[in-house]
């Protein structure tokens, strides 16, 4: 994962509740062998029309397909964000899209979890900060916000300040670029002497064979 | 070394891998080997390539193929038409070509069920970490490993730092005394148990399997037990080696000592011995005082204990739709009256329906329609051995369809060596390519809507071998018999032609 500190970006509005991973992702896309590639797949049917004679063609009404929105790396919508099926592959779309954080007055617990995961930072604000941002973003698509991590602060240049809390550990781990993996690697110097000991143990080898 | 408290076997392992146990995190364990399949793998594989991690320690790995290969003949697994299957297989071959894993290929001498390959290559060894990203992995604690199924992104974990961060389980001691009566086996003995203590009897504890029914047991019939220790919600299950254990492993591939090994007494051996001037004898003797070390001391405590006498059981066979829903074959499909508590009444009377039986029916009055023998619970060699005794000089009953599927290429050559592929062939059996094959239902060997099959292997789930498939698990001599009666039939009272 890479360390994250203050990014400075535009944003995509995505004025609802409830947001749950099979909009994020259907589930038609689960059963890939990858781990990359769900960029295409975000939002999948919201990108495309759905009735009509161009049905499958790009909807141009919708925030993802706006040039105006290309290149933003937060998304904006309203509480509940995430819920649904567990499917981390949620996580994998929206970062990989391009997505390094969401801002919504709540998040759906599974969802949490596999965003930190991936290195998302999720800022919580209240409805009303939400609401502030959303319309902003929505007048003015090259609005630009500040997500500080290390103040857990929120600013534009037009005077928006809020703050927002994060559990330390976490903060920690994104800061630091940490995942799970990550967190293990820190004690590699242990690591590394049992292994120098451990090593020697060949009846606990997988191929204990002289070759 | 000398300590003051008494330890269980678990706890010896255990402790030989903690790395370290950091304040308020969980213990980082070592894993000395992970066993890769193609269905878990590929996403774990991508997150390393994604974070751009080396993967720690290839030698540590080791995979095959065995969930979606086709078993039905040669040319089916070379030219395999399931897109995902197919798909699913390559990705493997890359993966362990990129990251320098050793594969046991679709057609290699070694290829098989997973669990099966790491006992038969002397992978699998007391004292060790085992993991792999199926549940099943269980089966290797029969070598007093501690041995645990996990999830693709522990995989990856596993990949990147031979590591996985994890909470200490409590321990189960279950000691089963006595002889085992006459076609009474290994399965008969570990369905006893789960019918005991339920389906989450287990749940957050390390089992250890003890007494004299236990060390009695080959190393065949100690995996089929370890291995649906997860059936019990168990975390692993294991048993701690002695002297069956370790002539088991001598001489295998894989094993300490073994050098020269040639892949041609693999084969001949079914998968075992090296010729005896191949081995290091110094090496091997050095490493089974290690292993012998590895038992429960006197005095050392478990949270839980349960005894069983083996003398008491029977031939078993579940009726339901859990593993728990097992009764014996002298018995009747239980009546509401018999279930545990309400939510168990419930899921009676879910299971009456779905399975399509009423309580009080005879369990030898059931009739089959398919009989599977085979999976990584009762696909190897004497397993094979004891239901072709039963199928020698009989034909399977005109209602049935009847399949052998070895659980390794091992397994196969060794069935075939002593001829038992031509007894169940002229019985009217299909002997087939070694895979998961029907243990999960694996395209085409699916059952149909409402056909009952009679089946080895491990889960009997709603729409395990196939929707709306009914699933009997019992062991391969019951297997064998009920497909040549039609129905299930008690082994104990079997005519045996030879
Ligand atoms: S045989 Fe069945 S239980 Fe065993 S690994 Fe294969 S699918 Fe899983």
């Amino acid at each position: 994962m890479r360390p994250i500190n203050t990014l400075t970006s535009t944003a995509a509005p995505l004025p609802l509740p409830n947001i749950d991973t099979d909009q994020i992702i259907p589930k038609q896309f689960l059963k890939r062998i990858e781990r990359t590639g769900y960029e295409n797949f975000l939002f999948y049917d919201w990108r495309r029309l759905q009735e009509g004679p161009d049905a499958g063609q790009p909807n141009p009404t919708f925030v993802l397909n706006k040039p105006e929105y290309k290149g933003a790396e937060i998304l904006l919508a309203e509480r509940n964000f995430g819920c649904g099926s567990s499917r981390e592959h949620a996580a994998w779309a929206i970062n990989q899209y391009g997505f390094r954080a969401v801002i919504a007055p709540s998040f759906a617990d599974i969802f949490f979890s596999n965003a930190g995961k991936n290195g998302i930072i999720l800022v919580r604000l209240t409805n009303a900060e939400v609401e502030t941002l959303i319309q902003r973003s929505t007048a003015n698509p090259q609005h630009k916000l500040t997500i500080s991590l290390e103040d857990q602060t929120v600013t534009d240049a037009e005077g928006f300040h809020a703050t927002f809390d994060i559990d330390p550990f976490r903060k920690h781990c994104l800061l630091n670029g940490l995942d799970d993996i990550g967190l293990t690697l820190l004690h590699e110097d242990k690591l590394n002497a049992y292994e120098s000991n451990h090593q020697k143990e060949f009846w606990l080898s997988p191929k204990a064979n002289i070759a | 070394m000398t300590t003051s408290t008494p330890r269980t076997l678990f706890e010896k392992v255990w402790q030989q891998h903690v790395v370290t146990e950091p304040a308020g995190e969980p213990t980082i364990l070592y894993i000395d080997l992970q066993l890769v399949h193609e269905v878990t793998s590929p996403q774990a594989f991508e997150g390393l390539r994604l974070a751009n991690r080396p993967l720690r320690h290839p030698e540590r790995h080791v995979a095959t193929v065995d969930h979606n290969v086709p078993t039905t003949s040669v040319h089916d697994r070379l030219v395999i038409t399931d897109q995902i299957a197919d798909a699913q297989i390559k990705a493997l071959r890359k993966n362990c070509a990129d990251y320098g894993i050793e594969l046991f290929d679709v057609q290699d001498a070694e290829q098989g069920i997973v669990h099966m390959i790491g006992p038969e290559l002397g992978l699998t060894k007391p004292g060790m970490t085992i993991v792999c990203g199926d549940s099943h992995t269980s089966t290797h604690g029969a070598f007093g490993a501690l041995a645990f199924g996990i999830g693709t992104s522990e995989v990856e974990h596993v990949m990147a730092t031979q590591t996985l961060p994890q909470d200490k389980p409590k321990t189960f001691r279950i000691t089963v005394d006595g002889e085992l009566p006459p076609g009474v086996t290994a399965k008969d003995i570990i369905l006893d148990i789960i019918g005991r203590i339920g389906t989450d009897g287990a749940t957050g504890h390390v089992i250890e399997y003890a007494g004299s029914a236990i060390r009695a047991l080959s190393m065949e019939g100690r995996m089929t037990i370890c291995n649906m220790s997860i059936e019990a919600g168990a975390r692993a299950g294991m048993i701690a080696p002695d002297a069956t254990t370790f002539a088991y492993l001598k001489g295998r591939r894989f094993s300490p000592g073994t050098k020269n090994y040639e892949l041609s007494s693999f084969a001949k051996g079914g998968g075992s011995a090296s010729p005896a001037d191949t081995i290091d004898e110094a090496t091997w003797n050095l490493a089974v005082e290690q292993w012998s070390a590895l038992v429960t001391d006197t005095n050392a405590t478990f949270d839980r204990e349960l005894a069983i006498d083996a003398s008491t059981l029977a031939p078993s066979v579940t009726w339901g739709t859990s593993p728990g829903m097992v009764t014996t074959i002298d018995a009747t499909v239980p009546s509401l009256a018999d279930a545990r508590s309400e939510a168990d009444q419930k899921s009676f009377s879910r299971a009456y329906e779905y399975m399509d039986l009423k309580p009080g029916t005879p369990i030898e009055a059931i009739k089959v329609d398919a009989v599977f023998l085979g999976s990584c619970t009762n696909g190897r060699i004497e397993d094979l051995r004891a239901a072709a005794k039963v199928v020698d000089g009989y034909h399977v009953a005109t209602t049935v369809r009847a399949m052998v599927v070895p659980g390794s290429q091992a397994v196969k050559h060794q069935a075939e060596q002593e001829g038992l592929d031509r007894i169940f062939k002229s019985a009217g059996f299909e002997w087939r390519e070694p895979g998961c094959s029907m243990c999960l239902g694996m395209n085409p060997d699916i059952l149909q809507p409402g056909e009952r099959c009679a089946s080895t292997s491990n889960r009997n789930f709603e729409g395990r071998q196939g929707r709306g498939g009914r699933t009997h698990l019992l062991s391969p001599a019951m297997a064998a018999a009920a497909a040549i009666t039609g129905h299930f039939t008690d082994i104990r009272t079997w005519k045996f032609n030879k």
